[in-house]
């Protein structure tokens, strides 16, 4: 087969009738630039909440939950003789402090191992906020201010004052932006804190934060490790939570495994579980392009298909002439599946710059996202893998658009076609 | 003079609308530059022999061998190839390629073929339309020459490869007088000059008896051969 002679043709074809060129290339265009602007912005909106999420979640979290026995009480204090034995059903949680024990030094154990980036202990418990008379429901944690900047970067979520106050003064809290709006309290303020078991102090208000995440933002407040464990009347050792950071998050899950084997008494919980409502939302969205984006390329695929169909039948005295003289239906073939590639890609190229286009336009207009969301336009991604497979399918596409026109021709009769 | 193609008992059939004998038993030897033409009414077969000598129609009885090479029963792309090589083919409707210039018209089954490099293919066939006198009008796309014209660059198209065998579905069909006339001097000094064969169905009374062998042809029959200008010139 002569590739070159074939691809001449194919060119000189394309040429002389560059309308019909361009619209089969619009098609293409269309569908791939709405494959780059869907599956940018798509992936730019799951990397954001995966991202803003990410931020505050911890990659593995110890703590200890409040759990029921699965044990029957009596069945194990009394064992059973043949009739005479009781089982308690719908027993109630026991009072049990909600420590980790020797939470301090676990976490100091596990710092060292080589796969985690750090790890920050939190003592934190339900309060109540008061601002005047009203009582509003809220939690307080105490935490290790350093390794808390370093692993969630909480100081660059404060909006009003700084984490260096919190640090530095005594009976001082940080608290969210919705929590703040609530009480109507401002930096300098003094708030009452009031623990379920009814401890009470008064803190002053030395900082306001916001994480982009009203349920967090409306109940959560932020002080020191010394401050949150006065407040709760307990000893400096009394950690309930561990929260750490890990080089690589998608080892999360093995990792957790490993360090259970370690402390077997200890609750874990993994950001894949913790997230599991936000990483069902990425799967469903991910779906969702895959589903558009397939549907235009195949709309494309049938535009580029009908056309090739439509070129061949204008092209039968063309192809009845090229066979006479000597060409074989694999050059024909060539010819007509070459002109539906060059549409492919040229149409696919140009869609890819319009799709840039478009997506950067997108990545500049400002976004509604309220006073939450910390975010001031739509997410996009720029991901150079994107624009090669948007190319690769518009490739691939039109290779199948094209091949059967493209065989439909080799098989013409010279015969039929010359005679009339 | 050698024989360059031979047809033995060439038997043909049409299904449609109805199956029907067109060719009943066609023998014939064509000579090497002998200018042969086949007539008759419409409807006797000569376009259906013709096509069935051309290798393009495979499917018929018989045996055809051109060039010292039996053709039946070849595959459709050595067919193509064996055309390419050996034959020319000039239409009563010219068919070239509208959108490309005459000279790339008639370069295009020599580029196929790639026997020799493109310059000198550019070069040979500049020489082919200077022989049927359109060398002028090379750079002009076919769609824009005259139906003469066009056919005199299909002639030079038929002729790039050198082919053994040229053949003509009533080449002069669509011309007036003067180009007919013109069509029909290129083939004579073909056929003498060049020692091609030439093989023609015409409808032209005038065409028929300026060449060497007259083929009269009768509901799939041959029923009648005549020398116009005597038995062997």
């Amino acid at each position: 087969m002569n590739w070159k002679l074939a691809f001449t043709i194919a060119t000189t074809h394309l040429l002389s009738k560059k309308k019909q060129t361009i619209i089969a290339m619009l098609g293409v265009t269309f569908g791939i630039s709405m494959f780059i602007i869907m599956i940018s912005f798509m992936t730019g909106v799951n990397q954001f909440l995966e991202d803003m999420a990410m931020d505050n979640t911890p990659h593995i979290r110890i703590y200890k939950p409040i759990e029921l026995r699965e044990e029957k009480i009596i069945a194990e204090g009394q064992p059973q003789t043949d009739k005479n034995w009781y089982v308690l059903e719908h027993q109630r949680p026991k009072n049990e402090l909600s420590k980790i024990k020797n939470g301090l030094i676990m976490g100091q154990r596990i710092e060292e191992m080589p796969e985690v980036l750090g790890v920050a202990p939190e003592v934190s418990s339900q309060v109540f906020f008061n601002n005047g008379p009203v009582q509003i429901p809220g939690t307080i944690s105490g935490i290790d201010i350093p390794s808390e900047e370093k692993l969630f970067s909480l100081d660059k979520k404060m909006d009003e004052g700084s984490l260096e106050e919190l640090q530095k003064g005594s009976d001082v809290i940080v608290i969210g932006k919705g929590l703040a709006k609530k009480m109507n309290a401002k930096v300098g303020d003094r708030v009452s804190v009031t623990t379920p078991s009814g401890n009470n102090l008064n803190v002053r208000v030395v900082g306001i934060f916001s994480f982009g995440i009203a349920a967090w933002d409306e109940t959560k407040s932020y002080a020191t490790l010394a401050t949150v464990q006065k407040i709760m009347g307990v000893d400096p050792s009394y950690i309930t939570d561990l929260n750490m950071k890990l080089k690589d998050k998608e080892g999360a899950v093995e990792f957790k495994k490993k360090l259970q084997q370690m402390y077997p008494d200890a609750y874990m919980e993994d950001w894949e579980t913790a997230n599991a409502s936000i990483l069902a939302g990425t799967k469903i969205r991910n779906i969702m392009t895959g589903v558009v984006c397939i549907t235009l390329l195949v709309v494309a695929g049938f535009g580029i298909y009908n056309i090739m169909n439509m070129n061949i039948i204008n092209k039968m005295k063309d192809i009845a002439i090229l066979k006479a003289t000597g060409f074989e239906g694999n050059d024909i073939t060539a010819i007509f599946l070459l002109q539906s590639l060059m549409i492919g890609i040229a149409g696919g190229i140009a869609g890819l710059a319009i799709g840039w286009f478009f997506s950067y336009l997108l990545s500049r207009t400002p976004f509604p996202a309220g006073e939450f969301f910390r975010i001031s336009t739509f997410p996009v991604n720029f991901k150079l893998f994107h624009y090669m497979s948007g190319l690769f399918f518009g490739f691939l596409t039109t290779l199948f658009a094209g091949y059967f026109p493209s065989k439909r021709a080799a098989k013409v009769d010279p015969v039929l076609i010359i005679r009339g | 003079m050698s024989t360059i193609l031979k047809a033995t008992n060439i038997v043909k059939y049409f299904y449609e609308p109805e199956k029907f004998q067109v060719l009943k038993g066609i023998s014939f030897d064509a000579n090497k530059g002998e200018f042969l033409s086949i007539i008759g009414k419409s409807g006797c077969g000569k376009s259906t022999l013709l096509y069935i000598l051309s290798t393009m129609d495979t499917d018929y009885e018989g045996t055809l061998e051109i060039n010292g090479q039996k053709t039946t029963g070849q595959g459709q792309n050595q067919l193509a190839h064996f055309r390419n090589e050996h034959m020319g083919f000039v239409f009563q409707f010219h068919y070239l390629l509208p959108e490309f210039t005459a000279l790339q018209n008639v370069m295009m089954p020599a580029l196929k073929l790639a026997k020799y490099s493109p310059d000198e293919i550019e070069h040979r066939a500049i020489e082919k339309l200077r022989l049927v006198g359109m060398d002028e009008y090379a750079m002009k796309h076919a769609s824009k020459l005259s139906g003469g014209q066009q056919q005199r660059v299909a002639i030079a198209r038929a002729l790039i490869n050198d082919p053994t065998v040229i053949m003509g579905d009533e080449p002069t069909g669509n011309l007036d007088k003067a180009n007919s006339q013109k069509v029909f001097e290129i083939f004579k000094q073909l056929a003498t000059e060049n020692q091609q064969t030439i093989i023609t169905v015409t409808h032209d009374p005038d065409f028929a008896n300026g060449s060497d062998r007259i083929i009269e042809m009768e509901d799939g029959h041959i029923i009648g051969t005549h020398f116009p200008n005597g038995e062997h010139s």
